[in-house]
């Protein structure tokens, strides 16, 4: 779509039903429907809205969520940081290796963002700080631990580690370490479910640094051609290893980069878990309709980069101060309000999710380490292939 | 059996594959209104439709990833590459995409796709146009790199490839493409990936030679036996994973090796091999393993530069008389 140049808003230009009326990828030659390049108009101009859902704007009973859901998602968030917090522990202790990046401050985002989608049947692909959306997706937290302890239970039999959670059972595709050559792949997914045309739409997570890759650009374009069912999601956690979005973009509103690639776009406040969910829900429900986008959403991570990043490049007030919009202190002030809970209920829930984690750290503890004949195994489908010994 | 042109064997492959199983599509630049580059998709569009062979923008790094997300969802890819030295603007896709995904997952997704296009020298196309990717592709722990040198292996190997549950690179030859020879009509033709192919007997030296260099090896080995001795000539076919089996048996009758590998010299297939053999039939050499490549330098443009950049028939020929020592 987009080859209209003067459109005012993708999502609503009449090109969106030409090109679903064709069946099939590679676009018709039809030169006779095209406008001649030649003909130009006396100016060229465009505009584009983006929607930006703000935080605190939206309840639950505008989402549907009822009282077990609400306290599933507070639970879940709970435990995305309190598995981070004890593996930041772990790795002070070296019994984690490598490289461990924390989600630590974005919790709402995954939790927000599995909850606009059908898990186990719905995609989803991301980056390398991973441990919240696969924990956000329903992955046992035992698993996870193990894989980060290298551990031949772990959820890729410890051949992954931190940055390469997968789940085939709830449809997450990874867990990529390179950044944003991940991104064309979640294209590639999207692209197999309209060729089968199974209804499932694939989110493709990346941060922000992501988007000054080509892989993204190429894959945005490829998407936006094939009208793809597909959601881009940035995390736009304002910082790229150490470099902030405003030294690294020309443009910092980097839900812009949908513009060229004919999509529509958003802005989310990722602090805020309903906010989330009512963007990503309008943005999966655009994507069953194979009308790919973007969603960028702004959130913060609380630690470095990676556990050995002091995050010198920021100042301790700016930290304070993204810490007093906590995405999980807002959702226990929200169910404490609205009497859908008590402090004491979600302390004990708290309390429960501690105990999980302990549990998680035991489980990996007691696992073995992978036997050395593993190494040879998963490299290929082939049983038998014949390695160089 | 029929006469056809390699692009032909090829496409015969890609047509009966993609006639059998739905999920099989193929994708990449000028592939379906185009008919293809070098027209080895020739009506393959009007056959299949646009779903199933799919024109891309020029953006290799993209269409290859999503070769492999669609491989990764269930679907069997063909993924075009107008040359293979277009594919390095690709080359994590398939170094840490294709090849690794499925060890980092431990073993839930697998990758059943094919990476296809030309390979090597194509004439005076100056240093970027004429790269043999054999040794950059081969050295991957995670994928399979096949190629064949006749239109009928071509066809055997390529439907072996596509139903292949691994990534496999196979390396055609816009030189190649217009040779003519006989091909197997018969249905599921299939040439096992891995097995090299003892195209000659003999028991002078050892000729291992795969693509364009098949011929020279060929050639060559007329040469010989115009002397009065038989050469062995092995092609490959697979380059990963390679059948050293059946070279060092013949290495054993033999006692003497000439590789002929159109890639530059260092870190190459030519290298592998020779180490293979010193390692497993070192007793059993009665001289050094020689080897015939591209000069160890960018291809030039001129064409004397060029003719003698490219490895030489009388160059091989040469080296097989002097391990004989004649």
């Amino acid at each position: 779509m987009a080859s209209d140049s003067q459109q005012t808003s993708p999502s609503a230009t009449e090109d969106v039903q030409a090109t679903e009326d064709h069946e099939g990828f590679t676009k018709p030659q039809n030169e006779d429907a095209r406008p001649d390049p030649l003909d130009l108009p006396d100016a060229l101009e465009f505009e584009q809205t983006f929607k930006v859902y703000r935080g605190g704007t939206v309840g639950h009973e505008e989402l549907g969520l009822d009282t077990d859901t609400l306290l599933a998602m507070y639970r879940n968030m709970l435990l995305q940081r309190r598995f981070e917090e004890r593996s930041l522990q772990m790795y002070r202790k070296q019994k984690i290796s490598g490289f461990l990046h924390l989600y630590i401050g974005q919790e709402a985002v995954s939790t927000g963002s599995v909850h606009s989608i059908d898990v186990g049947e719905d995609t989803i692909i991301t980056a390398y700080r991973d441990h919240g959306i696969g924990l956000a997706m329903g992955m046992d937290p035992n698993v996870c631990m193990a894989e980060l302890f290298g551990k031949k239970d772990g959820c890729s039999k410890g051949k992954g580690g931190s940055m390469h959670f997968f789940s085939k059972e709830k449809r997450l595709f990874g867990g990529h370490g390179i950044v944003g050559q991940h991104i064309p792949v979640g294209t590639g997914i999207a692209f197999a479910h309209k060729y089968r045309g199974d209804g499932k739409v694939c989110l493709t997570f990346f941060g922000d640094g992501a988007v000054g890759q080509g892989a993204m650009h190429e894959a945005a374009n490829l998407a936006g051609l094939y009208d793809l069912p597909i959601v881009f999601v940035i995390e736009n956690n304002e910082y790229a290893m150490g470099t902030a979005v405003h030294r690294a973009f020309a443009d910092p509103d980097l839900c812009k980069q949908a513009v060229p690639y004919g999509m529509p776009a958003s802005i989310v406040d990722g602090m805020d878990v309903f906010s989330v969910t009512k963007a990503m829900r309008d943005h999966v429900a655009m994507a069953r309709e194979n009308q790919p986008s973007f969603v960028e959403v702004r959130t913060y991570r609380y630690q470095g980069h990676s556990v050995s990043d002091p995050a010198n490049y920021r100042t301790k007030d700016e930290l304070e101060q993204k810490k007093g919009e906590d995405a999980i202190i807002r959702l226990k002030s929200y169910l404490v309000q609205h009497e859908l809970s008590t402090n004491e209920a979600l302390d004990d829930i708290d309390e429960e999710v501690k105990q999980q984690v302990l549990d998680a750290i035991d489980f990996a503890e007691n696992s073995p380490l992978p036997d050395l004949e593993a190494i040879y195994e998963d490299v290929y489908s082939q049983k038998d292939y014949p390695f160089l010994a | 059996m029929a006469e056809l042109q390699f692009r032909e064997a090829i496409r015969a492959a890609m047509t009966e594959e993609m006639e059998r199983d739905e999920d099989i599509f193929l994708i990449g630049e000028e592939v379906a209104e185009y008919d293809g580059a070098y027209k080895v998709s020739e009506g393959m569009l009007d056959q299949f439709g646009p779903k199933r062979v799919v024109d891309t923008p020029i953006s290799e790094n993209g269409f290859v990833g999503l070769g492999i997300g669609a491989a990764m969802n269930g679907l069997r890819p063909i993924v075009e590459l107008m040359t293979w030295n277009f594919s390095f603007v690709a080359f994590d896709q398939i170094l840490n995409n294709a090849a690794k995904i499925r060890y980092m997952s431990g073993g839930q997704f697998s990758f059943p796709i094919v990476f296809r296009g030309p390979n090597g020298a194509a004439g005076q196309l100056a240093a970027t146009h004429n790269t043999s990717v054999e040794s950059f592709y081969a050295h991957i722990p995670g994928i399979k790199v096949v190629s064949p040198s006749t239109p009928n292996d071509s066809k055997g190997l390529l439907k072996a490839s596509i139903r292949d549950n691994d990534p496999v690179l196979f390396l055609e030859s816009e030189r190649m493409y217009g040779l003519k020879g006989e091909v197997s009509d018969e249905e599921d033709y299939i040439l096992p990936i891995g097995k090299a192919h003892i195209v000659r007997e003999g028991d002078a030296v050892t000729l291992v030679a795969n693509g364009k260099d098949y011929y020279i090896a060929l050639e060559v080995a007329d040469r010989l036996a115009e002397d009065g001795h038989q050469a062995e000539v092995i092609d490959p076919r697979t380059i990963r994973p390679l059948d050293f089996d059946t070279i060092i048996a013949s290495i054993k009758k033999t006692n003497r090796c000439v590789i002929i590998d159109e890639s530059n010299p260092f870190a190459s297939l030519s290298s592998e091999i020779a180490f293979q053999i010193q390692e497993r039939a070192f007793d059993y050499l009665d001289a050094p393993v020689r080897r015939i490549t591209a000069k160890d330098v960018p291809a030039p443009y001129a064409k004397n530069l060029m003719d003698y950049y490219m490895p030489q028939a009388d160059d091989a020929y040469q080296a097989c008389r002097d391990v004989m020592y004649l």
